[in-house]
């Protein structure tokens, strides 16, 4: 996917001017938040924290020594007849995946979710080809059929309204319309049920890999992920190589987290252990199973102040409390990743300099490190990249220069009581009779939006020198 | 037994624009028997440089604010956002051990965690909804101090705002760079402030009510009245 971050300030606005995408905003609201809160009481606070505990050990571990689990894994993962492949970049995934396309005379693939081929833009390279790819998760359908990036990694459609999807399936469905949920769902399973039976390839993501046994786990609500996994002759799973874990027993662990920290779902409908194509005994799966690793950025954050974001799990708790999100949706952000785990990874992957905005883009408000399931503390890294960019001359001059005249006179008592009075009474001066200043001067963003309450007039340093002394 | 010497830093923010409220938080440690110091060159703690990615600055500025309080027994700061960010980040900040670490409160937390207080002096009388600023909240646990003493005011009504923990949208020099955003997450909390149907929204940290004042006022409401916990605590009436 073509990377937009650098416009975040204007897709932000676009995003806030949008009646109807703030309306959906709204209406989703805290809705997963609630949901999670919910699943954390039934579990237990206590025994929730632990978890999350566990859940973070499991995953430095398995950063700690990558190069070993992986190798590990591929093993485990040849023995059992998978083929495990290795992509650097993007460019690099399209190329196996036609390369495979083209091995096994694929014309159509049916697709489950997987952010990676965001990341790659694999639709695009799949048609460019000649091979029709199929979005079967519901969400990603929908937006295939608008011609939208997802705004939201597990709920990818979340923007959008019933009558906006309803609009679209007239469009782009035979037989009666309907705004009925119930029959669009019904609607759109007649319509893909052909895709599932014809297609030669099945593509998923991979919600973790496990080094033991050299399997692929994923996890869905909508069982399509099973279905594209067994159903064609060919499946491919591509995933970060951040997802490996060592055995089956963490498995167990994170898959107590990940759907509680989602949806507040205590398990997902489906969960699936993949291990290996079909052998002569199995009554289903496909036989040919591969997997792509996938780097795309993802060692550039090995060894770094960063490493801790290669723990994400992908569960969208992050976005599901962040109140910037919230407030302007995912496609502000510009690129496969939204909210916080987006802004620290859009930068990583996509360079700083493309990116000037994401990391800025939030309050610290620290909401999403509480709800990370895997305890990333995502405002510190956001503040490491912003000392980055500082590092590397990537702010702009009136901001560098604010922030050293304010350090400046801060560390010179002196000076800066002189400044502060005289701020103090100047602003005084602009208060109306409500004592609000309606526009502060060289105002960099504060008075389009709000007024500013006028200081007093005089500091607190001041006004207590002079009891001070007047008690002396 | 020597009273406890307790060094108050009433951030710069207050410095500037609201000396009332470091007024009122002398008072109120004054009234609690504190020996109350007030260094007279306390400037700012260095969170603006620190959250912006400039280290250096920050640095020189906690150093110096180390150096003021270091002879105190306690640092009370009217502001969860910068009591966290001395408790929680000077560690990092200055490279070193933290010597504030241990001593450095919120001033609700240490009025009720610390002091224990029986009693405020406050006459505040009315119908009030707590917003809970971030950094108190989440760096700091300060939910239920607040609470326990404006519980102690007879006159006082507490009505709870729907997602009273939700960020206000200030966020520091967030609220200058991305106002319009910044303004749009300050309309949804005024929104919840006006559903709670309270006379005024009281909190703890004078950046955030700038913000939610100044989207109030904005948006022409005049009634709903935006004051500092300190201000209510210790109420002339």
């Amino acid at each position: 996917m073509q990377v937009a971050s650098i416009h975040f300030r204007e897709r932000a606005s676009r995003a806030l001017a949008d009646a109807r995408l703030q309306q959906n905003l709204r209406r989703f609201g805290g809705g997963f938040a609630e949901k999670r809160a919910a699943a954390r009481e039934a579990y237990g606070a206590g025994a929730f924290e632990a978890l999350r505990e566990a859940s973070a050990r499991i995953r430095d571990r398995a950063l700690e020594s990558l190069d070993a689990w992986l190798a590990r894994f591929e093993a485990e993962a040849a023995r059992r007849g998978t083929a495990v492949l290795w992509a650097e970049d993007a460019p690099e995934v399209c190329r196996l995946v036609l390369e495979i396309c083209a091995r096994h005379g694929v014309r159509k693939a049916i697709k489950s979710k997987s952010m990676l081929s965001e990341e790659a833009s694999l639709n695009e390279a799949l048609e460019a080809a000649g091979v029709q790819p199929v979005e079967t998760d519901l969400g990603e359908y929908i937006l295939q059929l608008a011609g939208e990036p997802p705004s939201h990694i597990i709920a990818p459609a979340i923007h959008k309204d019933q009558a906006q999807v309803a609009e679209l399936f007239q469009r782009h469905h035979v037989g009666k319309p309907s705004t009925d949920i119930a029959q669009m769902t019904r609607e759109a399973r007649a319509t893909l049920r052909p895709h599932f039976l014809s297609a030669d390839l099945g593509i998923s993501g991979g919600n973790f890999l496990v080094a033991e046994t050299g399997s692929v786990a994923i996890v869905t609500n909508e069982g399509n992920g099973r279905m594209v996994t067994t159903l064609p002759r060919v499946h491919v799973a591509i995933t970060g190589i951040e997802k490996v874990i060592p055995t089956l027993e963490d498995l167990s662990t994170l898959n107590r987290i990940l759907p509680r920290s989602a949806t507040g779902q205590a398990i997902e409908n489906y969960f699936s252990i993949l291990t290996g194509p079909r052998g002569p005994d199995d009554a289903d799966g496909p036989e040919h199973m591969y997997v792509i690793l996938v780097d795309n950025g993802r060692t550039r954050l090995v060894g770094t102040e960063l490493q801790e974001m290669l723990r994400c799990i992908r569960c969208g708790a992050c976005m599901n409390h962040c109140p910037v999100y919230q407030t302007i949706g995912g496609h502000a952000y510009g690129w496969v990743y939204p909210g916080p785990m987006g802004s620290v990874l859009t930068p990583v992957y996509q360079g700083l300099e493309n990116a000037l905005d994401l990391p800025q883009a939030a309050t610290l408000c620290g909401a999403c490190e509480l709800a990370c399931p895997v305890r990333i503390p995502l405002p510190e890294l956001l503040r490491r990249l912003r000392e980055r960019q500082t590092d590397r001359g990537l702010r702009p001059w009136q901001e560098r220069l604010a922030l050293r005249a304010w350090a400046f006179a801060a560390a010179r008592p002196a000076l800066y009581a002189l400044a502060t009075r005289i701020a103090a009474r100047l602003l005084r001066l602009l208060a109306d009779r409500r004592g609000m200043i309606r526009k502060l001067p060289l105002d960099p963003g504060w008075t389009p939006g709000r007024d500013f309450p006028a200081p007093e007039g005089r500091t607190f340093r001041e006004l207590h020198g002079g009891r001070r002394r007047r008690r002396a | 037994m020597r009273a406890m010497r307790v060094g108050l830093f009433v951030t710069c923010l207050v410095d500037l624009v609201r000396p009332r409220i470091g007024f009122a938080a002398l008072e109120l440690l004054q009234a609690a028997g504190c020996e109350v110091v007030v260094p007279a060159t306390q400037t700012c703690c260095g969170q603006p440089g620190w959250n912006s990615g400039d280290r250096a600055s920050a640095r020189a500025l906690a150093r110096k604010l180390v150096a003021e309080f270091e002879h105190c027994d306690y640092v009370v700061v009217p502001s969860g956002s910068c009591a966290g960010m001395i408790r929680v980040h000077y560690g990092e900040v200055l490279g070193t051990a933290n010597p504030l670490a241990a001593r450095t409160y919120e001033l609700t937390d240490f009025l009720a965690t610390v002091l224990r207080v029986g009693t405020v002096p406050g006459k505040f009388r009315g119908r009030i909804t707590y917003h809970d600023s971030c950094s108190g909240l989440r760096e700091l646990g300060v939910k239920r101090q607040p609470r326990e003493l404006l519980a102690k005011m007879p006159g006082v009504e507490l009505a709870e705002m729907k997602d009273c923990e939700t960020c206000c949208g200030f966020g520091g020099t967030f609220s200058v760079k991305f106002g319009e955003i910044s303004a749009a997450m300050a309309a949804t909390k005024c929104d919840r402030i006006r559903a709670a149907g309270a006379d005024a929204v009281v909190l703890g940290d004078l950046g955030c009510m700038l913000n939610i004042e100044g989207r109030l006022r904005r948006t022409l409401d005049t009634g709903t009245r935006v004051l500092h916990v300190a201000e209510v605590l210790a109420w002339k009436g």
